[in-house]
């Protein structure tokens, strides 16, 4: 065996790993140098990435992998955990390690000035091991270990600045909601052990007989990692949250929050995926009601997100608001898929919903940094304090128009490619979910023009006459996620093919997923 | 490569950059039209505010919080019901997870 099969054999447990071990190893490497620890954070990132991209590579060309950590023998109950990694789960975990080379980045000029930096990019690292944990994880115990690590990690990170009063109100919160979506998520868990004895995703998925106690523990995660997701109306602790933590750790948080998301499509369609056929009372089949619950929830996401947003003046918490509307057109997309399971458009949504989340990432993302660099300049949060930066920050100027219109949906900018898949499906199933997700995007365009014109344009104000560019490093995040925006804008076929399509049709054939374990390793 | 099919439609972004050359070319054609025989710092290139006197660039931004004032009031009800939503207090991000909770489970549970 050579090296080089020797690490892609191991690479599931070397994406977990090397993040892991990392982030134990940096306080010691931050004895060092402050320069040497920021470097070699991005360094085992970036070694992260190999892994995942040596992953990916094996997966999108060789079907789903399993690694088993533990007992290879099945006939020893208990004694393992199963890594159980598909496109999806791939695709996740991509989104992940992007985002987490772009917030170090960031960091480096960002966070210059503090303290407590190795404890910082420890949590970083933490929160980047948890989120791929739960995207690569077979075990859905293992899930919820990996769901509490983020948690914590995160908790720390949103009081990361400490002296203000608001950031430890915004971890309180956030740990308490947490804690409690785990706690129901644990419950589920000794819901499904207690009828199966079996803790593994696929042997669940296989049992699965969608007695009263399961459509039980469907509810619970459904609403619990719903929650976790920031879909509303428990989506209360996401402005809070976003709003208050350092703009690159919210790029951290937000990938935790995808992982929860990638949580639900995973217990639809892999979990439940073989029941989701099954009649209920009045002869409807379970998928339909399950996706009109996710629609539901969807349309309430969209419109609360963006009728909330209209009216922030604190910039942080605007982009949280527009952050729960994105995440509602997911679930839509999501939703109307599950709704419509057999017909032609339910992929076509499925890969709408899948592309936004990689769409969401980056045009989130980007606005987050935008408004981090306003704050490191200008040290102001509300957009009433703020006028004419247009003049001195020409790249944030163009950042933010670039994160405003892909967000908006507008051609030619990626945003624009998921929001057409999805209008195009949804339409399908029933137009009048089309017409307010399209309601949604034109207040979101509405929004942004508010933050446009109150922030960069008009006149300068005299208490902003000495705001400069934001630095170097602040500005290569941005331009990173910037040229993403506009490339798969361009190019959208390129990412479709590549690991959109491969994504749906692992959630969709979650047969091939259970039979990579229980048909035997 | 560049076409994105929907099942029902497509879309081609280099066909929308095409679109959007033509009618920038179109516009900077049209304005060549224009008289460029103006002159800079005289009453010509001024703001007309209907004899009212021209304030400072400061006193003339208007602030964001004051954009949108005629939907925001216009909406007034809905805003009054949000905001009592959004009550920031912890304790009640907890009762709309337990409402979301009772409602679904009643609504699989009558399925």
């Amino acid at each position: 065996m050579t090296f080089l099969e020797a690490l892609l054999q191991h690479s599931p447990a070397l994406v977990i790993a090397t993040p892991l071990l990392s982030a134990f190893l940096l306080p010691l490497v931050g004895r060092i140098n402050a320069k040497v620890r920021d470097v070699f954070a991005l360094v085992m990132l970036g070694v992260t990435c190999c892994f995942v991209g040596l992953l990916a590579s094996d997966v999108l060309s060789h079907g789903p992998r399993v690694y088993i950590f533990g007992a290879q023998n099945l006939n020893v109950p208990l004694v393992r955990i199963l890594f159980e990694v598909d496109s999806m789960g791939i695709f996740m975990a991509i989104i992940t390690v992007m985002l987490a080379v772009i917030a170090v980045i960031y960091s480096w000029s960002f966070l210059r000035r503090e303290d407590g930096l190795d404890k910082y990019y420890t949590l970083l690292l933490l929160v980047v091991t948890s989120a791929l944990g739960m995207e690569l994880t077979g075990d859905i115990f293992n899930f919820f270990v990996f769901l509490e690590i983020s948690c914590i990690a995160s908790c720390a990170l949103i009081a990361f600045w400490v002296a203000e009063g608001e950031a430890l109100e915004a971890a309180f919160k956030y740990i308490v909601i947490s804690s409690v979506g785990a706690l129901f998520i644990l419950f589920a868990i000794g819901i499904f052990y207690a009828q199966y004895n079996a803790l593994n995703i696929a042997t669940l998925a296989h049992l699965l007989q969608f007695t009263f106690l399961d459509k039980f523990a469907l509810v619970i995660l459904l609403v619990s990692l719903g929650m976790k997701a920031g879909l509303a109306p428990m989506h209360m602790w996401l402005p809070d949250t976003y709003g208050r933590a350092p703009p690159s750790i919210v790029l951290i948080i937000m990938s935790a929050t995808l992982a929860s998301f990638y949580g639900i499509l995973r217990v639809v369609f892999t979990f439940y995926g073989n029941v989701l056929t099954t009649s209920l009372r009045f002869s409807l089949p379970a998928h339909v009601v399950i996706g009109w619950i996710l629609i539901a929830l969807a349309i309430v996401s969209i419109l609360i997100g963006v009728i909330m947003a209209l009216v922030q003046t604190d910039l942080l918490r605007l982009i949280g608001y527009v952050a729960v509307a994105e995440i509602g057109y997911m679930f839509l997309a999501i939703g109307a898929s599950v709704a419509s399971l057999g017909a032609p458009y339910a992929t076509v949504a499925l890969h709408g919903g899948i592309l936004h989340i990689f769409n969401d990432a980056v045009d989130i993302g980007l606005l987050f940094l935008v408004a981090g660099a306003i704050y490191y300049v200008t040290k102001k949060r509300s957009l009433d304090d703020i006028s004419g930066l247009a003049r001195t920050m020409k790249f944030t100027t163009i950042f933010f128009m670039i994160g405003l219109l892909a967000v908006a949906g507008m051609p030619p900018l990626n945003g624009f490619t998921s929001k057409f898949l999805i209008y195009e499906s949804v339409y399908q199933l029933n137009p009048i979910l089309s017409i307010i997700a399209l309601l949604g995007s034109i207040l979101l365009l509405a929004i942004f023009v508010k933050v446009l014109y109150a922030a960069f344009l008009g006149s300068e104000l005299p208490a902003l006459k000495g705001v400069t560019e934001a630095p170097k490093s602040m500005l290569l995040a941005m331009g990173f996620l910037a040229g993403f925006a506009i490339f798969i804008g361009l190019f959208p076929n390129l990412l479709l093919d590549t690991l959109v399509k491969p994504a749906a049709s692992a959630l969709l054939d979650h047969a091939q997923y259970i039979s990579m374990v229980v048909g035997g390793l | 490569m560049f076409s994105l099919e929907s099942g029902s439609g497509f879309w081609n972004p280099l066909l929308w950059i095409l679109v959007l050359v033509i009618t920038f070319l179109l516009f900077y054609g049209i304005r060549g039209f224009g008289k460029s025989t103006y002159k800079k710092g005289t009453e010509q290139t001024k703001v007309f505010l209907s004899g009212n006197k021209e304030t400072t660039p400061e006193e003339m931004h208007i602030k964001a919080s004051n954009l949108y004032w005629g939907f925001t009031t216009s909406m007034k009800s809905l805003y009054s019901v949000l905001r009592k939503m959004h009550s920031g207090n912890t304790s009640d991000y907890i009762l709309w997870f337990v409402l979301v909770l009772a409602v679904l489970f009643l609504i699989l549970g009558v399925l």
